[in-house]
């Protein structure tokens, strides 16, 4: 009898134990046409909450990940955040690969009063604030502003402006347009093309007839942009030209073929050019191993921007759990708003109750491809 | 002068890969009258698979013969196990099946392959020609060449052999063809495997122009669809025509217009045409038997 007992005791110490388990969700888009941004993401997210877990969980419990895949469909990307909120119970969600599945999310994360923490672009997801919604990656207009600085400074400020006409190139040509004026720079051409065209010099011809034009920027996403920058050096157009964030990878040099890319400009983090980072950079140290424990956990697979915006996600979330005084989702959600130069991937965050992006533009790196390699410019 | 050839030589290049792609769509739509949606995933396959081939070591001629036969291999599954059981089904099911198979092959191709975006080296260098101040790439011939080639022998094979006669018997009449001794199953295969390998071997020819990826054969589809229904669905000259129309429609449009309505152009010019040929520039009339 007494020896029953005591296993229905350390039964019900187990059931307490495991129920216990602090759990997080994660909605990303590991496959369909954002996979390429989704799957280091994912990646990235699984081996944090491992890693986490090794080194004692949070306060001594176990992370338990729970982890949905919205194939880039914002209507799957809003069931998943029902489903973790009200099923699975989760204490804060990670994730919101595109702007559209980010804003799907931010809906339930407001309505359930659970934190989340988005890995999409846009400026809307934070603007105006949301008190439960927070963002790793920078915004359009703080690559248009990095951007601008750096043509200004080089005398540059006639330009032509290219962009795509999908989701991301839209929505940083208006960002652009809408700021360019007050960084002193005067647009002269403005012309589109569909991110699968297959040949895009009719534009580029116009943007160089252009007179008085002075160099040319590109907003856009995927293989376009590879394709006009193989266009450009096509066409011998001399003029400096950049390109955006979002093709801060060596994908983006392998498409383009590094003879043409020689000389272009863009805005990325730091993550893309570790190793060339001062010693006494606060972010060389994180960059590094990030970089490293991510192509381990990969398989060799290279470290991208996106999964860089997952592992600042999970590090922000990480310290605000630990800092929370308990795990609900209110006190976490105060403990993320009060973190305050945390070193990412990206840059360091700081938020706060009007600031949920966190980050100012010396996150931004301004870089120009070299012989197939990327070189800071100062 | 220098920017209308400039215009022109981008419109010729676009208008090639549209009428590649349009190529594919004629055999299996002239065997059984069924619009294959798959045939952009064959292009993809193309492409992805030569890509795949040139990563592990291969050389280029080595891994785009192997992207086509495991496409047109794929081609005759697609039928094998999809069309074929569906047999009697009429038309709209028929195509309806196609637009899962693409479904299908693209989810395999991400998982078995990868979910990158991949581009092949050019055959013949990257260096442009200089033509009166207009610049064209070498691998833009290539792919002019290609469709011209393909052209052909489509043209060839339909009106000069028996094989390709008793393709259209097939789409004609299927019961009659067989009545005369035709063997229909083995039409419908050979149309798969070789709307297949027609599919493959744009994708090889374009790859180096516009990069591939898992997710290509969907916008590529839509637009060799647009082009085969300007020229006349089933021919391959309405092919040929339609893609290179559609191709210099939309450089034109973008360079002396605006490319914000390069596409609205296009499709309204398409429209246009159909209304006054609703079966393309060169489809053929149908008489219906009273």
């Amino acid at each position: 009898m007494k020896r029953i007992a005591t296993g229905v005791v350390a039964l019900a110490l187990m059931a307490t134990a495991a129920s216990a388990d602090i759990k997080i969700g994660a909605i990303v888009s590991e496959t369909g046409p954002a996979s390429s941004l989704g799957d280091p993401e994912a990646k990235t997210i699984r081996m944090m909450v491992e890693a986490l877990n090794a080194k004692g969980g949070i306060k001594g419990e176990k992370a338990k990940l729970v982890l949905y895949d919205d194939g880039g469909d914002p209507s799957k990307a809003k069931t998943f955040a029902t489903r973790l909120v009200e099923d699975d119970g989760v204490v804060a969600m990670v994730g919101g690969t595109t702007t559209g599945t980010s804003l799907a999310i931010l809906a339930v994360a407001e309505d359930s009063k659970v934190p989340f923490i988005s890995l999409a672009g846009a400026i809307e997801i934070i603007d105006p604030v949301k008190p439960y919604v927070f963002k790793t990656p920078h915004t359009d207009r703080m690559a248009c502003l990095k951007i601008f600085a750096d043509m200004k400074s080089r005398g540059l400020t006639r330009i032509g402006l290219i962009s795509g006409t999908d989701g991301f190139g839209a929505s940083m040509r208006a960002q652009c347009l809408a700021v360019a004026k007050s960084s002193g720079i005067e647009i002269v051409a403005d012309e589109t093309y569909g991110p699968k065209d297959a040949d895009i010099t009719p534009q580029l011809t116009n943007i160089r007839n252009r007179p008085g034009i002075q160099a040319v920027l590109n907003s856009g996403f995927g293989q376009g942009p590879a394709t006009i920058t193989r266009n450009y050096a096509q066409l011998g157009i001399a003029l400096p030209l950049y390109q955006s964030h979002g093709v801060a990878s060596n994908a983006f040099i392998e498409l383009s073929g590094a003879k043409n890319a020689e000389g272009v400009r863009l805005p990325g983090t730091a993550l893309l050019v570790g190793e060339l980072l001062d010693p006494k950079d606060p972010q060389k140290p994180v960059v590094l191993a990030y970089k490293a424990n991510f192509e381990k956990a990969a398989g060799g697979a290279p470290v991208s921007t996106f999964g860089g915006y997952a592992h600042d996600a999970m590090l922000i979330l990480a310290e605000a759990m630990a800092k929370a005084p308990s795990a609900k989702p209110a006190a976490i959600r105060d403990a993320i708003e009060a973190t305050t130069g945390l070193v990412g991937t990206t840059g360091a965050y700081t938020y706060s109750k009007t600031d949920h992006l966190g980050l100012d533009l010396s996150a931004f790196r301004m870089l120009e491809i070299s012989n197939g390699g990327w070189k800071l410019v100062p | 002068m220098s920017d209308l050839l400039q215009f022109l030589a981008s419109g010729v290049t676009v208008g090639a890969v549209y009428a590649l792609v349009a190529l594919g769509f004629t055999i299996i739509y002239n065997a059984s009258d069924v619009v294959n949606f798959a045939q952009g995933e064959f292009v993809m396959l193309g492409g992805m698979i030569s890509v795949a081939g040139v990563a592990a070591g291969l050389p280029l001629p080595l891994a785009a013969l192997i992207a086509i036969v495991a496409t047109a291999a794929i081609g005759v599954a697609l039928n094998t196990f999809a069309i074929e059981p569906a047999r009697g089904a009429p038309v709209v099911s028929l195509i309806i099946i196609t637009i899962g198979a693409s479904i299908f092959i693209r989810g395999v191709t991400q998982i078995v392959l990868d979910k990158g975006t991949h581009r092949l080296p050019s055959f013949s260098g990257d260096a442009p020609f200089h033509v009166l101040g207009a610049t064209v790439l070498p691998q833009s011939l290539w792919v002019v060449a290609g469709a011209v080639a393909i052209f052909v022998a489509l043209w060839l094979f339909f009106t000069r052999t028996l094989t390709g006669r008793a393709v259209l018997a097939t789409s004609n009449n299927r019961l009659a063809a067989q009545l005369v001794g035709i063997n229909t199953k083995f039409v419908m295969t050979l149309s798969f495997a070789l709307s297949a390998a027609i599919g493959a071997l744009a994708g090889v020819l374009i790859t180096p122009i516009l990069p591939t990826s898992f997710e290509v054969g969907i916008s590529l589809a839509l637009k060799g669809f647009a082009a085969a229904m300007l020229g006349g669905m089933g021919n391959p000259k309405g092919a040929l025509a339609g893609g290179l129309l559609l191709g210099l429609m939309e450089a034109l449009t973008a360079g002396y217009i605006s490319s914000h309505y390069k596409d609205a152009v296009a499709f309204f010019v398409i429209l246009a045409v159909l209304f006054a040929f609703p079966r393309g520039l060169y489809g053929s009339n149908p008489t219906e038997r009273v």
